[in-house]
């Protein structure tokens, strides 16, 4: 491109010209420095030996996979099972000792609330809350009140086969649509919606009618004296804490439409150790029994 | 105006034009500084071996702190998270005293500005302590300046190349050991020896070896004084900070011009007109490590190391003149005896130098204070957020709070931590059964930080508004020692 034959000094500044010229405006030839093209060549000469040796070209089907086999898949899962063969004495300890044995040991259960902490956050988190604190039908893990029991087995019990999931082993027992089935109606379920409320309130208002809806009706589950029962999952009516809301209204959308969430059964989902882990760090969150 | 490279001459050309041309940038010219011995050139000797001594002998000084403890007198213990110095432990938390320390260094670099300009550039900084070091290597292996001019020019011959060789080697060997000094600083320096010895180290003490190594090599042996000039910002910081009492390297135009040779002063003087005492000889540019005419004036690239002094009194015992015809001196006393005034004497107590030891002082000693009576325990408490409070079942309130208790002490502390400011709360540690208005026992490994998850409950009927300002108080069990942190109770 260059023409050579135009070549000539600048008589301004005494350097030579390239040749190229517009309008009278002559090019100075003041090349790049020789370091640094050199620094650009050995980059140049660099990169090649990165097509060579790492996938660099896309082609349908996939990019060239490069000689030294690299990929960040396989280097993921290098790392991982580093990871895990870091953890792995762990691990084992989680899996050969018993959830009180674990709770006991400072070290262990130090480990195991780390470990659940993070399993928590991956599994746990979207319904109960990144720290346990979980939300309206969603039970808190961090508060003193468990529908299914909150100590470490039953903890344990409840994160391996879940509630109204399918799992046989599963804590059933469902909150019936007293309203929608039309066994109650309206006045029956605001006369119990009344006397329940009364159980956590102090009220001065005549709950006699409620209450004797409630004795014909709801002793089965939650008891006479309505503390609930763990075994089918009936909560105590008489505490301050309420799943799905406790102000009038939530308890008589309660009582006509029911209530039955579903907690999955992790035990075909994770391993055994990662489940005592969870259980060691759920009970730790401060509401274990 | 042209921004293409022209010709080495700095000065501006002849403003034939009228305007003004000169050159923006200007290539490298090679600098052949030449030896000279002398007042200066003897404290930059004694500077440069104190330095040296102390950067690289440092990490093998031993210090005894008791077992488990490192040994080493100073020693950054990134692992861990510790600074040793001598006696003094900084835990990461602390590293305010090092913001300190910079501010120390600033205000005393004033100070040293105000006193006498860029001493500290040409006594001090390691730039100048190295290329001073390199420069002997390379007078000692090639010959002082004339021998290396002269082989500049000529072809290489088989003993020049070798001279070379051995020349480089010598830089490589020391810029090694600068390396390997630095990294002596982040582990057990004898042990780390014997580990790089045996390729045992860990791969950052031989990337950060290789990285110092050619940063030292690279410096020293070729950029130079285009450090001074070109990459460091302190010529042009200190130019802002200077002032007219500030002792500067100068030349007495007075006495010096104008110049000629001795024969002619001579003749001159014996026939009572002015001569000068300057020679001309330009022994004062010919040793000068940043290639400055300090008959000039004031310079840029003059970094205040004083050889050129040294330089010139030697000719003047030669010729039998006065010594000084290059000396500290003031931009004030250059303005005076241009006006013909007398010399003032230099002035080192004024108001800008009282300001800064005022200010160093106040600094030291507030660190030293602050380090005199640091207590011998950390408390930190975070209140959790998620969830900021809990509804237990009886209706009572509960908020968790971690709570960090750092122990710096070598052994083991009983402590009892309570709670003030929320008299009907209980506080309690969790997995701990016991817990109260007196407060929960807690007992504090050696050296470490103890995590604890504390758990505050205030009862049904405690009527607490959204937020109560509480204090977590923890006090040594036998030393009696309190630290008290501020945080609230958050209700529904």
């Amino acid at each position: 491109m260059v023409d050579h034959t135009h070549q000539d000094i600048d008589a301004a500044t005494g350097t030579a010209t390239t040749g190229h010229e517009w309008d009278g405006i002559k090019e100075l030839n003041t090349p790049l420095p020789k370091w640094w093209l050199y620094v650009l060549y050995a980059t140049m000469v660099w990169a090649v030996g990165y097509w060579f040796l790492y996938p660099a070209i896309p082609l349908p089907g996939g990019a060239t996979p490069g000689i030294l086999g690299w990929s960040s898949r396989g280097a993921v899962t290098i790392d991982l099972k580093e990871l895990q063969a870091q953890r792995a004495p762990m691990v084992a300890q989680l899996n050969k000792d018993s959830l009180q044995q674990i709770a006991a040991d400072p070290k262990l259960a130090q480990f195991a609330r780390a470990y659940g902490h993070s399993a928590f956050g991956v599994n746990c988190a979207p319904c109960h809350g990144s720290n346990g604190q979980g939300s309206k039908g969603y039970p808190n893990l961090t508060a003193d009140r468990w529908l299914w029991g909150g100590t470490l087995d039953e903890i344990s019990a409840t994160i391996t086969h879940g509630a109204r999931y399918g799992d046989p082993d599963g804590h059933q027992g469902d909150m019936p649509a007293w309203g929608a089935s039309g066994i109650l109606n309206k006045q029956q379920i605001d006369d119990v919606a009344n006397y329940v409320y009364s159980l956590s309130h102090k009220t001065t208002a005549d709950v006699s009618a409620g209450k004797k809806v409630f004795m014909d009706n709801c002793t089965p589950c939650h008891g006479e004296n309505a503390k609930g029962n763990i075994q089918m999952g009936a909560p105590n009516l008489t505490t301050k804490i309420w799943l799905y809301g406790g102000d009038k209204a939530d308890l008589i959308q309660t009582i006509t439409n029911g209530r039955g969430g579903h907690m999955p059964a992790w035990g075909s989902k994770l391993d055994p150790a990662t489940i005592k882990a969870l259980t060691v760090y759920v009970h730790s969150l401060g509401g274990g029994q | 105006m042209s921004a293409i490279p022209q010709s080495g001459d700095k000065k501006p050309a002849p403003a034939a034009s009228g305007s003004e041309e000169f050159a923006l940038y200007e290539s490298r010219k090679q600098i052949y500084p030449q030896s000279v011995s002398g007042r200066f050139r003897n404290i930059k000797w004694i500077l440069l071996a104190v330095g040296m001594a102390v950067y690289y002998f440092l990490p093998f000084a031993r210090w005894s702190r008791g077992p488990d403890l490192p040994s080493q007198a100073v020693l950054v213990d990134l692992t861990n998270g510790r600074f040793y110095f001598f006696g003094i432990e900084i835990w990461p938390q602390e590293v305010y005293y090092f913001t300190g320390l910079l501010i120390l260094a600033a205000f005393t670099l004033f100070l040293m500005n105000a006193v006498a300009g860029r001493i500290w550039c040409g006594y001090l900084c390691p730039q100048t302590v190295w290329t001073d070091l390199f420069l002997l290597i390379e007078r000692w292996t090639q010959g002082d300046r004339r021998d290396r001019l002269k082989k500049a020019k000529q072809p290489w011959t088989l003993e020049t190349i070798a001279e070379a060789i051995l020349k480089h080697s010598l830089w490589l060997m020391i810029a090694w050991w600068t390396g390997g000094a630095w990294v002596l600083y982040f582990a057990d320096a004898p042990t780390l020896v014997k580990q790089l010895a045996t390729f045992q180290a860990p791969t950052t003490a031989y990337v950060w070896i290789i990285i110092l190594t050619s940063t030292t090599y690279l410096l020293a042996g070729f950029a130079r004084e285009q450090v001074c000039l070109y990459m460091c910002p302190w010529p042009r910081i200190q130019a802002a900070l200077t002032d007219e009492y500030a002792l500067n390297v100068t030349y007495r135009v007075d006495r010096g011009e104008p110049r000629g040779s001795v024969k002619k002063a001579k003749v001159l003087r014996e026939a009572g007109k002015p001569a000068g005492d300057c020679v001309d000889c330009n022994q004062c540019v010919a040793v000068c490590p940043t290639g400055v005419d300090i008959r000039n004036g004031l310079d840029m690239g003059c970094i205040q190391c004083g050889l050129c002094i040294d330089a010139c009194d030697n000719v003047m015992r030669k010729i039998n003149r006065p010594t000084g015809l290059i000396g500290y001196d003031t931009d004030i006393n250059v303005q005076r005896r241009a006006e013909g005034l007398p010399a003032l004497k230099a002035r080192i107590v004024r108001p800008r130098t009282i300001i800064y030891v005022v200010l160093i002082l106040a600094v030291a000693s507030a660190m030293g204070f602050k380090l005199a009576t640091r207590g011998s325990l950390g408390v930190d408490v975070m209140h959790d957020r998620n969830p900021i409070f809990i509804n237990l079942s009886d209706g009572s309130v509960r908020n968790v709070y971690t709570v960090r208790i750092l122990n710096p002490k070598g052994y083991e502390r009983e402590f009892n931590l309570s709670l003030a400011g929320l008299p009907q709360a209980r506080l309690s540690v969790m997995d701990e059964p016991v817990g109260g208005p007196a407060g929960v026992p807690i007992v504090a490994p050696p050296n470490q930080t103890l995590e604890l998850r504390v758990t505050v409950t205030a009862p049904p009927d405690a009527h607490l508004p959204q937020s109560t300002p509480i204090q977590m108080v923890l006090t040594d069990a036998k030393t009696g020692e309190t630290v008290k942190k501020n945080d609230y109770f958050k209700a529904p």
